[in-house]
């Protein structure tokens, strides 16, 4: 189990908790506002942008290189940005502080 | 939203990509009656991209490729009706006539009705064992059963669009010895330039997989334990698996009868709306405007279906909406990842950036100073910066773009 907290861009923050599948996933199941995961999870579509919490970018890692490659020209990029279709959820995340992207 | 929709029914036909986002955009934007959804396939909704890509080579159920987990239909009070078809609607009493005769009352209707493989006119084809179209759940599932249960795994695909491909691949990495035929001189002649299909060629080609062009089919001859497909240059090819890739019909005909207008597909308005004011139509089975390109189109794509999905939702909510997208579509073959974005017909002038990594590319696509379209090859970059520039219109020094000295910046390459 892993909890992980979104804030979305209206302020609001929820918290859940997940076990299996992307963070896109758990976030679609959740009805996060701002993550909508258009493209199923290959990487195509950016509708799954967040910002990971600086403090914590260890936990999720960089991104690998199709990933950097979607993110770079975004206009909301950030040092910490993460296309969370291609983060799995795991114990490793518990506890992690993600804000939806614009 | 103005006017209560407490007590309003909205029936969906099909449970698909258009269909199922259309459902949960709908809650999303306000609407607090009924939302049926009605599908005549029994398997809960699921993504179709996959089934020709990891799907195939996988032990998977769709269970784990589901649009939106069963949860979120409980908590969003939608209603799924699986393994039912809807056989009529008639607009002036508002209903719909389900397979079993019974009938059904709706204040909007939403036809995402999508498309069916078009199954040509071969000769022996009917009669032919272990023949699949490659749509639905159970056409992969069985594609897969049959070469994995047959001991010479000869499996011919006919139709070199990008399912065929993409099946082709998947064949081939369960080790199945495969065969393209295209009636066409190249694959996927229909959907872009020649230099792509060149690359997919090769691509397959360098990966053990046959690919014949300019082949027409002509027959199929059934043998005890298996086929031989018959092309009309007189080639023969034995068969243990055929799978049938040459195209789709678009599912229109209930439209049709109910008196909504069809032109190559549901005409539908700017947003989503079909010649009834009170019946919508959204996904594969829609001839629409892009007002980007300004003419009308039919487009089989997941961006497509979601976002006319979107579009309808926020329509029948009552909010200003204009459907006003750049296309986009992927293509997952072998290890290259292809990005299509916007739509390369028209173009009179292709440029191509080769980046120093074997199989990493993109083709620009241009109409004299308008950049149309980007393929991109394992090159995300170029996909997204496509993007932006086909949005924004601004003018591109063309030159700049295939000199690899050059950085790939957004500002490199504005004239
Ligand atoms: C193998 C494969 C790979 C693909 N790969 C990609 C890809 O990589 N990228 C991409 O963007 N797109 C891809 N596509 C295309 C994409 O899947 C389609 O564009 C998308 O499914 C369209 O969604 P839709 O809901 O409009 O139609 P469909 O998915 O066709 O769904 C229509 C639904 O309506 C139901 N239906 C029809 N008539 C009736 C009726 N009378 N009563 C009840 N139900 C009815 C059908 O059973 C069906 O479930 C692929 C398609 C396939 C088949
Ligand atoms: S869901 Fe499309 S890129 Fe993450």
């Amino acid at each position: 189990m892993a909890k992980i907290t979104f804030i979305t861009s209206d302020g609001n923050t929820t918290i859940v908790e997940g076990s299996t599948g992307s963070v896109m996933e758990l976030a679609v199941q959740n009805k996060i506002k701002g993550i909508d995961g258009d493209c199923g999870g290959v990487c195509s579509c950016a509708t799954c942008h967040v910002h990971v919490n600086p403090e914590q970018w260890d936990k999720t890692g960089a991104p690998d290189e199709l990933e950097n490659d979607m993110l770079e020209f975004d206009d909301n990029v950030s040092e910490y940005s993460r296309l969370s279709c291609q983060m799995k959820v795991s114990e490793d995340l518990d506890g992690l502080i993600l804000t939806v992207a614009k | 939203m103005s006017s209560t929709t407490q007590n309003k029914v909205c029936i969906v036909i099909g449970a698909s990509h258009a269909g199922v986002n259309f459902a949960f955009a709908l809650r999303r934007e306000g609407w607090e009656g009924e939302i049926i959804l009605y599908d005549n396939d029994k398997e809960f909704p699921y993504h179709r991209p996959p089934l020709s890509k990891a799907y195939l080579t996988s032990e998977e159920g769709t269970e784990q490729s589901l649009l939106f987990p069963k949860e979120n239909y409980k908590t969003d009070n939608i209603v799924l009706k699986l393994g039912i078809a809807v056989n009529t609607i008639n607009k002036e009493e508002k209903t719909i006539t389900l397979a079993n005769g019974s009938v059904q009352q709706y204040d909007k209707l939403v036809i995402a009705t999508g498309a069916r493989p078009f199954l040509p006119p071969i000769q022996g084809l009917d009669l032919a064992k272990n023949v699949f179209p490659m749509r639905t759940a159970e056409d992969a599932i069985n594609i897969r059963k049959t070469i994995n249960k047959s001991l010479t795994k000869r499996a011919v695909i006919i139709g070199g669009g990008y399912i065929g491909l993409e099946t082709a691949a998947s064949l081939k990495k369960l080790g199945a010895n495969v065969v393209v035929l295209e009636r066409e001189e190249r694959v996927l002649a229909r959907v872009t330039a020649p230099v792509m299909s060149d690359f997919f060629t090769q691509l397959h080609q360098n990966n053990g997989v046959k690919i014949l062009t300019s082949k027409n089919v002509i027959s199929i001859e059934n043998k005890d334990d298996h086929n031989v497909v018959v092309c009309d240059d007189g080639t023969k090819l034995n068969a243990d698996l055929i799978v049938v890739g040459v195209g789709i019909k678009v599912n229109s005909e209930l439209a049709q009868n109910a008196g909504i207008v069809i032109e190559n597909g549901i005409k539908v308005d700017e947003t989503a709306k079909t010649n009834d004011t009170d019946i919508y139509a959204i996904g594969d089975c829609t001839y629409h405007f892009n007002p980007h390109y300004k003419y009308h189109l039919r487009l089989e794509s997941v961006q497509n279906a979601v976002d006319q999905a979107k579009t309808a939702a926020k329509a029948i909510c009552e909010q200003e909406v204009v459907y006003d997208t750049i296309p986009w579509f992927w293509s997952d073959q072998f290890d290259v990842k292809l990005q299509i974005v916007g739509l390369s017909k028209g173009y009179n002038q292709i440029i191509i950036r080769q980046e120093e990594a074997k199989n990493s590319f993109s083709t620009w696509y241009f109409k004299d100073d308008e950049l149309l379209a980007v393929d991109a090859v394992n090159f995300a970059k170029a996909y997204v910066l496509g993007t932006k520039f086909i949005k924004s219109k601004q003018k591109l020094d063309k030159s700049k773009i295939s000199d690899l000295s050059i950085p790939f910046k957004p500002n490199s390459f504005l004239a």
